[in-house]
């Protein structure tokens, strides 16, 4: 492996000072569970002079619900931590599916989400769920923190908006909407431990004891460079009563926000048909879980 | 680049090596501590024959740097027989037939190990699920879950 030194800041203050004589992007890649970082390093795809832990930070490390706020899910905080948390297995279904996709045990217990976010891979599965949940992103540097959202995190595969200085303190998902659901379904070859093909989270929100849709959010992995929200099928949702036509035309319409390529996972056309599978196929999954099977 | 000077536990030992700021936690253990039980197969996270416990959980030590295992508690294969007494788990994969050439047997003995500590009754599907992180190139897996349920039902 190429060589590099390596820090492990315990206070922000601590890690600010680190970061002050950043210049260079890439010059300083943070660690938390590694499970991309240290495979990018020796097939040469990073090449870091500096590896910084940050897990010893506290702030690091939070997993909290602020009323009024929402969740703070900190930077070093694993998927299997997160999946664990009562308020994501009741209030973020989709966040716990994701955590739950993302590799085998192993790397679950030490992959973070936000390992997942700040790696901007097209295909992380993390991040539709983070969209339809309406995420912010926070970033901290020595000039101080920004909060962004996640959907304009991202700047194509590999790369997203953070200076060479700053690195994500952790996300904010707000509170769902009332009478909310939220899930997440990727396409792979094989039952576990694969990149997908297609990836769709969708969140819905319904108006009390009825199927009228109050809010809908669809968002789509591996289908284009960047991850992306099905904006048309989301407008084309909202204030509707749902039917089954309702839903297969809303599947329909997530496909025209998919502008994915061909390589060895799969087609065109393939990619685009899983949009739709997978986008019906979560949409009902909501629906199921708000008790207004169809 | 100096080296870094890691203390840490390994099998309730503490230990303390000079590491390189780039070398895993798999080539530490392998080459600074000869604990050559952990093994190598892809380096990447992907086979799971490099499995070790980190704080109770199973972990690939081919994803972490050894300087990131200050402070924690690092258990290997060798540390799961007490002394002569084998753990339950490695007996059944000898009555159970559940390796041929043994290269992926240490990955699995700890996720099996780390899974049925937090898990003492799963079901069949709990212990595919657990042990999808690691891969045999030879058994064709049913010996080996097997073994890890009938661990499991003897209540070890
Ligand atoms: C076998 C295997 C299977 C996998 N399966 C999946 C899968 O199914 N789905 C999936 O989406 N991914 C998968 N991955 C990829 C990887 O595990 C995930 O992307 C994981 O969430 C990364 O988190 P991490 O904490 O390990 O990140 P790290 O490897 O520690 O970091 C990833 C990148 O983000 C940067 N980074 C980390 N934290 C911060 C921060 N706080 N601020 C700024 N930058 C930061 C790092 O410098 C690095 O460039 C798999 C990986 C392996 C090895
Ligand atoms: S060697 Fe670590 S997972 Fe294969
Ligand atoms: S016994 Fe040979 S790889 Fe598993």
């Amino acid at each position: 492996m190429k060589a590099f030194s390596f820090t492990a800041p315990t206070t922000i203050k601590e890690m600010n000072e680190i970061l002050a004589n950043v210049t260079t992007p890439g010059e300083i890649h943070p660690i938390v569970g590694g499970t991309d970082l240290i495979e990018q390093v020796k097939t040469g795809r990073r090449s870091p002079s500096i590896v910084m832990d940050i897990k010893q930070i506290p702030e690091m490390n939070r997993l909290e619900w602020v009323s009024g706020e929402g969740l703070h899910l900190g930077a070093a905080v694993s998927c299997t931590d997160t999946a664990a948390f009562p308020l994501v297995q009741e209030s973020y279904e989709s966040i716990k599916e994701s955590c739950g996709l993302i590799g085998s045990v192993q790397i679950q217990n030490r992959a973070s989400i936000v390992g997942n976010i700040a790696n901007s891979a097209p295909s992380a599965d993390s991040v539709p769920s983070g969209l339809v949940h309406e995420a912010s992103v926070v970033l901290i540097g020595p000039s101080g923190t920004r909060t962004i959202p996640l959907e304009d995190f991202f700047t194509g595969p590999g790369r997203n908006v953070s200076k060479p200085n700053e690195v994500v303190l952790e996300i904010i998902l707000p509170p769902p909407p009332n009478n909310s659901s939220s899930h997440y379904l990727r396409f792979i070859p094989r039952n576990e431990m694969d990149i997908a093909v297609a990836g769709v989270a969708t969140l819905l929100s319904l108006a009390p004891g009825s199927r009228t849709c109050t809010k809908a959010r669809i968002a789509l992995a591996s289908v284009g460079p960047i991850p992306v929200r099905a904006k048309a099928a989301e407008t084309f949702l909202e204030g509707k009563d749902l039917t089954n036509d309702i839903i297969e035309k809303a599947a329909e319409t997530a496909v025209e926000s998919a502008s994915p390529i061909t390589d060895v996972r799969g087609s065109i056309e393939y990619r685009k048909n899983l949009v739709k599978v997978l986008t019906e196929n979560t949409l009902r999954m909501c629906l199921n879980s708000l008790n207004q099977n169809l | 680049m100096p080296k870094i000077r890691v203390s840490f536990i390994v099998n309730q030992e503490p230990v303390e090596i000079l590491a390189e700021p780039w070398q895993t936690l798999m080539d530490a253990l392998r080459e600074n501590l000869r604990l050559t039980g952990t093994k190598e197969g892809c380096g990447n996270g992907n086979c799971g024959a490099c499995t070790v416990m980190l704080n109770g959980k199973a972990i690939d030590s081919c994803c972490m740097l050894a300087a990131e295992a200050e402070g924690q508690n690092v258990t290997t294969v060798e540390g799961l027989a007490n002394g002569e007494q084998l753990d339950p788990l490695q007996q059944a994969f000898i009555d159970f037939g559940a390796l041929q050439c043994g290269f992926c047997t240490p990955g699995f003995l700890v996720s099996a190990r780390a899974f049925l500590n937090e898990n003492p009754n799963p079901s069949e599907q709990d212990i595919r699920f657990a042990i999808a992180g690691n891969l045999c190139r030879c058994t064709g897996y049913d010996k080996i879950v097997r073994a890890i349920q009938h661990v499991a039902d003897s209540g070890h």
